[in-house]
């Protein structure tokens, strides 16, 4: 699973469109296992678009057989399909219920049925979290982390990072419109974010913003945040603060999605 | 999956949805017994022929002859009494003078009167009353039936739009393949109300026992308008299309289709004030908006070369062509602009994917 994460504005929105051939690239092409995708390939992708919609006067299942046949199964298979996986999602009882007749949760879950339903090979998700209750979460990531499992690539877009980095193993950032980082979520900590030390000690920690090759991010009596300069020794801070008196505590933070964002976007 | 086979899967859709759609079966119901009513109904109605109670021997007779239903009476009394009873229409007294209640009856006076000879310089096979209702039937029906539906392509696109669906359509669909289906869909629908309707005014009218002229004249024209209609139709279906995508919301619809919507009505109402302006009429036979009117009207009332039709079909038939380009390029521009109306001008330059 992939995470697609960037400002507002950054361009998710529009880039999914353009895998999707909804927007013409004003420049560029988009490929997929080095070929040039041809609407044949993207017909058995699964999209989700950011706004939301389905036919408000058909009933759930009817919809969703529908748009299953548009990405050409037969009525059979749409149909046996579509009764799975609305079970699967916990909709099998609303069914046969319009749309319009669902709670907006309800319509999300539908949503994300209308882009699963033809076992894509792929799939793009824009927010597909967003407008889900807690408990549509967890069934909505279940459903996908299976999907993945079977090798099924998901590129999603998220605001809630700390989705995005529990449920993604690559990332891509996007701001203004060009991919600022892209890879395996802790390469890119490694490359974007300095290494990063906290130190608690009993007699103070004023002292580290003397030492060379320490940049001090917070510091509070007797903790600091500190950031190691390439090739700086933590072993030989941790003995300087040993030789000062006890140490609580010293050890790497790991960097949040959010401060790696932050980082790559500056 | 193919173009063609996505259309299929789209006008399946559409079809399933409008067939369950309380205002398109109610309209159909509608049309129907307008056609059952205005061709059964005036024969069922018109009592046959009227009864007249006579005591002369000679004027029964003549009164016979006309085809009358004549009763024997003895006296001039009698039939004067019959008269007010109502058993009969009217009566012959001595005079001989005319009894009847409160309406001259003419087939009675003209039975019994020496008309002058009449001789028509210009014959007509139909009468008055058909050579108006014929005419107006066709433009009305064309009229009704091709804004309905075509209001109903814009409000099906629009609809997809504002409920935003249209993103996932296009993302697995080519948006012609919506288009076409769409089309397709409701012009066999138009199609199929507008057939079943001239079946039953057809059948209607050999029921009611219409005469065998009107029918060979009648029969040949409702012919070429159902031919006339289809590409009509279609000529206009894309457009219809097209100004639906332009709109965002349902409200806008009607603004945004005021232009077609002159492309029906002009032709309509010119048809029906000039019918009885024959260069007019022949120029508007041959105008792609109002040959499907005019073209059927001008079978039924006038002589019509063979050609003629075939002439004007091929003219509406390239135009269709024409306006199915015009109205695609519209609709494909516009179709994924779901913020506010889309000017003409911004759908015609943007290009899709």
């Amino acid at each position: 699973m992939t995470g697609f994460v960037g400002a507002n504005g950054a361009g998710k929105t529009t880039t999914m469109r353009i895998i999707l051939g909804v927007l013409a690239a004003d420049s560029g092409e988009v490929r997929w296992q080095g070929e040039r995708l041809s609407r044949e390939v993207r017909q058995r992708f699964g999209y989700m678009p950011e706004e939301r919609g389905l036919y408000p006067k058909m009933t759930v299942s009817e919809q969703i057989v529908y748009l299953g046949r548009l990405h050409g199964l037969t009525r059979a298979a749409a149909t046996e399909k579509t009764a799975k996986l609305l079970d699967r999602l916990g909709l099998g009882e609303r069914a046969g219920e319009k749309l319009e007749k669902l709670s907006l949760g309800n319509q999300q879950r539908a949503q994300v049925a209308a882009a699963l339903v033809h076992d894509p090979e792929m799939l793009v998700l824009d927010e597909p979290f967003s407008g889900l209750d807690p408990l549509a979460v967890d069934v909505v990531v279940d459903v996908l982390r299976e999907r993945a499992t079977n090798g099924v690539p998901v590129l999603f877009s998220s605001h809630q990072l700390e989705l995005v980095e529990r449920l993604c193993d690559d990332l891509v950032i996007i701001a203004g419109g060009t991919i600022r980082a892209a890879g395996d979520r802790s390469r890119l900590r490694t490359t974007y974010a300095q290494p990063r030390f906290q130190l608690h000690a009993d007699a103070g920690v004023e002292w580290v913003r003397e030492r060379p090759g320490v940049t001090v991010v917070e510091l509070d009596g007797t903790r600091a945040v500190i950031d190691l300069a390439d090739g700086a020794d933590d072993q030989e801070l941790l003995r300087a603060a040993l030789d000062r008196g006890p140490v609580r505590s010293f050890g790497p933070v790991t960097p949040s999605l959010a401060e790696i964002f932050r980082e790559v976007i500056r | 999956m193919s173009t063609l086979a996505a259309a299929r899967v789209v006008a399946a859709r559409e079809i399933r949805v409008k067939l369950r759609d309380r205002t398109f079966l109610f309209s159909t119901v509608f049309f129907l017994f307008i056609a059952v009513a205005s061709t059964v109904l005036p024969a069922v109605l018109d009592g046959g022929p009227s009864s007249v109670a006579v005591a002369d021997q000679a004027t029964a007779g003549v009164l016979q002859q006309a085809g009358l239903e004549v009763r024997q009476v003895a006296d001039d009394a009698a039939a004067e009494q019959l008269v007010r009873s109502g058993d009969v229409d009217a009566a012959v007294v001595a005079g001989p003078t005319v009894l009847a209640m409160d309406d001259s009856p003419g087939e009675v006076v003209r039975a019994l009167s020496t008309e002058p000879p009449v001789r028509l310089l210009d014959p007509s096979d139909v009468d008055p009353f058909l050579q108006f209702a014929v005419p107006f039937a066709i433009a009305f029906v064309f009229f009704f039936t091709s804004f309905l539906f075509g209001v109903q392509i814009a409000q099906s696109v629009t609809e997809e739009k504002q409920t935003r669906i249209v993103e996932i359509l296009v993302a697995s669909v080519p948006t012609r393949a919506l288009l076409a289906g769409k089309v397709t869909a409701l012009t066999l629908l138009a199609f199929g109300q507008v057939a079943l309707i001239a079946i039953v005014a057809v059948v209607g009218a050999r029921f009611a026992g219409v005469d065998a002229n009107v029918l060979s004249l009648l029969e040949p024209t409702i012919g070429w308008f159902l031919v006339f209609f289809v590409f009509g139709f279609v000529m206009l279906a894309t457009l219809w299309a097209g100004v639906g995508a332009l709109s965002a919301r349902q409200e806008d619809i009607s603004g945004a289709s005021a232009p077609v919507q002159m492309l029906v009505m002009i032709p309509f109402f010119a048809t029906i004030f000039l019918i009885d302006n024959d260069a007019a009429m022949r120029v508007l036979s041959y105008i792609p908006f109002s040959a499907p009117v005019a073209m059927p009207v001008r079978l039924f009332i006038s002589d019509v070369a063979a050609w003629e039709p075939v002439v004007s079909l091929l003219i509406l038939a390239a135009t269709a062509v024409a306006l199915l380009a015009v109205g695609a390029r519209i609709y494909e521009g516009s179709l994924l602009r779901t913020n506010g109306r889309t000017s003409l001008a911004t759908a015609w330059k943007s290009k899709a994917a």
